[in-house]
């Protein structure tokens, strides 16, 4: 009776570190430097993927929407994942939708856009990767949420998921 | 294109033949026959030969930087020198779990070769548990981490390995420490192996002993190349920061060092049994925890690389299916100790080994919570903490005290029971020296007096009695080596962490500032263009009393692929302590911040530490009487 009762308690407690464990592995661990957030947004310009027409970053801000930029590329396998909520957060009129195609070919990044639904309203690229670090990204997929008066709110750093949605949302919302 | 293929395909050949072995071992376990099949020796090395050769097509990729492949184009780049390129291969994770498999396969291979005064049975069900070990690493790397994913179309150039992993320390690090993780493995099957087949003697003892020996020695190594390279890469001026997976790598040193000592118990005395097993078990646990925390990402460390749940999911699961499959069999098998004769005597040798497991158990629990406490925290309330030095530096260094005492007394009782012999006059005489230089040294700063005589003096009192025993008769010269290169040790580190000093200041060329009675001079600036990162070198001199002039040239490295800046520190080791300058770009300005520290004792704690690994190797190459 008393070695099933320790028998018990240890499997219960490999158990509970077992949920743990799990829980923890989805929890997102990278922290956001500081001094990014609340920082506006710097300037860059660059060609548009379709029609090859020159942009500066300045015209893409609207002043009555909040605006993210979206950084993802053919190649990357958790911007495809991700790229349904995407589609869903362009379907938010508050939403101003901008892709920056990072290192990629543009014939590969037509077709995921061809394949997958274009969620953006307009895509930049960004060939060698320069517009990227300028942005203080990290690596892709990487997501600025930037407001009104052009000031970087948010960045999600990794694959979008519902929560990030919703936290989007709310922060449009407000 | 074709050594990747190649590669994979010798991956699927080593897990078909994993299998395989697993079902041919566990037929012959019925077979009444003595010999061990001959064909399993060839199975076994062909499985090697395959991993080998998928290693050997990984590393030939990045050699010749085809982009075709993933991890390559990930993890390298064509401007890259082609010892960096080479190490590349381990410095990502599917290229480190090859080699994690690499070991894994040559280890077992080993393990046969070297156990032919075995029973047979005994080796194959060793066999048949590293194979469940095998296969579940060969899954893991075929379907979460294939190091062979092609690419296409393929791209002109790769991402760049990161700068602060192009290092030589930590280009050999990660095959040292794996050689260190994985020699637990063959304890852990091994153990339970005999645990089975009721084979757990002095016999077993002696042979599992040099296995214990080998991971000893290699994670000892694998652990200080880690702290060298995070001295003089890191740049932070340390070399220990209590970083999650340091602790880590740290949790089965502990675990390996109690388990190196009770070996000794139960081949001497045959008890300890359960205990033995329970570390065991424990070791190889807290290496595949190890690994699991790193390669999840559920830790946020300057070592996490992959942050991909799905891969994190797979070893939680293998982890806790194997612990559960150990743990099921520890408590089926097991057998009571009830022979009443071999019941301790409160003064013998095995008494004051025990007392050692204790400490070895305490510390492993402060840096087990300190490690798994914030994840469990934020978990379940959602709070986030970061556990630092201060907790395991309170927790830890009191307990030094006792613990040093213990290892002058410990070694010299004998086994089974000791008399109190009259008190040696050497004894008192060593502890009051111990004391007084401890005292005269400690007088000077104003650190926490009393405490830190103490703590000094109980490593002093260990460094001369180690010392003395080098000149008695019949000492262990393994055992002194270790325990003597373990004073030296704690000695270093105190003095390190008492007399380091420091200034930060920042400077522009031409600057002067005085520190400690010594003059620093910023020269000037150079930049260079090298092959894979443009470096700004600068040139201060250090001016002391006496007029001496030493030059340190600390450097600012902008990598190009992937854009990173790093500061490589310029060190200047001398016998008795580091200068240590290191400097960082300021935005926009043409100042410079500028650290200079001055670190005593530093190369004595790689020697110190050299020390600790070459007693294991003595005891390792000793013949057995």
């Amino acid at each position: 009776m008393k070695k099933n009762i320790i028998y018990l308690a240890i499997v219960f407690s490999f158990i509970f570190i077992f949920i743990v464990f799990y829980k923890g592995i989805y929890k997102t661990n990278i922290y956001v430097p500081n001094e990014l957030n609340n920082k506006n947004l710097v300037q860059f310009s660059s060609k548009d993927l379709f029609s090859e027409v020159e942009l500066n970053s300045s015209d893409l801000i609207l002043n009555n929407k909040f605006t993210i930029i979206n950084i993802w590329a053919s190649w990357c396998m958790p911007c495809r994942a991700e790229h349904s909520f995407l589609m869903d957060l362009s379907k938010n009129s508050k939403i101003n939708l901008i892709g920056l195609n990072y290192k990629d070919r543009p014939k590969n990044a037509k077709k995921f856009i061809n394949n997958l639904g274009n969620p953006f309203s307009k895509i930049l690229i960004d060939p060698d990767g320069t517009i990227s670090i300028k942005l203080g990204a990290y690596g892709i997929p990487e997501t600025f949420i930037i407001n009104k008066n052009n000031k970087i709110v948010k960045i999600f750093i990794g694959q979008l998921n519902k929560k990030n949605l919703r936290e989007i949302e709310r922060i449009v919302e407000q | 294109m074709l050594p990747g293929q190649l590669g994979h395909y010798s991956l699927i050949l080593g897990l078909i033949l994993s299998i395989g072995l697993l079902s041919y071992s566990f037929i012959c376990l019925k077979d009444g026959n003595n010999i061990l099949q001959k064909n399993i020796y060839s199975i076994s090395f062909i499985q090697l030969f395959s991993v080998i050769l998928s290693f050997f097509c990984l590393v030939y990729s990045f050699i010749i930087s085809d982009f075709s492949n993933e991890t390559v184009y990930n993890n390298s780049h064509t401007t890259k020198p082609i010892f960096y390129k080479i190490s590349g291969t381990w410095g990502n994770h599917e290229g480190s779990l090859l080699l994690w498999l690499l070991v894994l396969t040559l280890f077992i291979f080993l393990f046969l070769v070297n156990s032919k005064n075995q029973p047979k049975k005994y080796r194959l069900l060793t066999l048949f548990f590293q194979q469940i070990i095998i296969s579940g690493f060969f899954l893991f790397l075929l379907f979460t981490s294939n190091p062979f994913n092609n690419l296409f179309p393929v791209p002109r150039e790769g991402l760049g390995l990161n700068p602060i992993l192009q290092d030589p320390a930590l280009a050999i690090h990660p095959p040292i420490l794996y050689l260190g993780y994985v020699g637990s493995s063959i304890i852990f099957s091994s153990s339970l192996a005999a645990l089975v087949k009721k084979n757990i003697n002095s016999n077993w003892a002696k042979h599992i002993k040099k296995w214990i020996f080998v991971s000893w020695i290699f994670l000892t190594l694998g652990i200080m190349l880690g702290a060298i390279w995070a001295y003089y890469e890191l740049g932070w001026g340390g070399f220990w920061f209590w970083d999650p997976v340091e602790n880590v790598s740290l949790m089965p040193w502990l675990c390996l060092t109690a388990l190196l000592h009770t070996i000794i118990v139960l081949e001497k005395r045959l008890i300890l049994k359960s205990w033995t097993l329970i570390l065991s078990i424990a070791t190889f646990t807290l290496s595949m925890s190890g690994t699991f925390l790193v390669r999840s990402g559920i830790l946020n460390s300057v070592h996490t690389f992959a942050n991909d749940p799905g891969r994190g999911i797979f070893i939680l699961i293998f982890l806790f299916v194997l612990i559960f499959l150990s743990l099921l069999i520890f408590f089926f098998y097991q057998t009571k100790e009830t022979d009443p004769e071999k019941n301790f005597f409160w003064l013998s040798k095995e008494t004051s080994i025990l007392i050692n497991n204790w400490f070895m158990m305490y510390f492993l629990s402060v840096i087990l919570i300190g490690t798994t406490y914030p994840i469990f925290l934020e978990v379940l309330i959602e709070e986030k903490i970061s556990v630092g030095p201060p907790f395991y530096q309170k927790l830890l260094i009191p307990f030094l005290i006792p613990f040093l005492v213990f290892m002058v007394i410990g070694p010299n009782i004998r086994w089974i029971k000791d008399k109190f012999n009259k008190i040696k006059i050497y004894q008192i005489i060593f502890l009051l020296i111990s004391i007084v230089i401890a005292y005269l040294i400690i007088k000077k700063t104003s650190s926490q007096y009393l405490f830190t005589t103490v703590l000094v003096a109980g490593a002093f009192y260990l460094f001369f009695n180690t010392l003395r025993d080098f000149f008695r008769k019949n000492y262990n010269l393994s055992q002194n080596i270790s325990h003597f290169g373990f004073s030296l040790f704690i000695l270093s580190i105190l003095f390190n962490g008492i007399f380091s000093n420091e200034i930060s200041a920042n400077m522009k060329i031409g600057d002067e500032i005085k520190f400690n009675n010594s003059l620093i001079k910023f020269m000037r600036i150079e930049t260079y263009k090298k092959k894979n990162y443009d470096s700004i070198i600068a040139d201060f001199e250090i001016e002391d009393e006496k007029k001496n002039i030493t030059t340190l040239n600390p450097e600012i490295r902008i990598y190009n692929q992937p854009v990173i800046l790093t500061s490589e520190a310029d060190i200047k080791s001398s016998i008795f302590s580091d200068k240590f300058l290191v400097m960082n770009l300021l935005k926009g300005e043409d100042y410079f911040n500028v650290r200079y520290q001055i670190k005593p004792f530093m190369l004595w704690i790689w020697i110190s530490i050299l020390l600790l690994a070459l007693g294991g190797l003595i005891s390792f190459v000793k013949k057995v009487k």
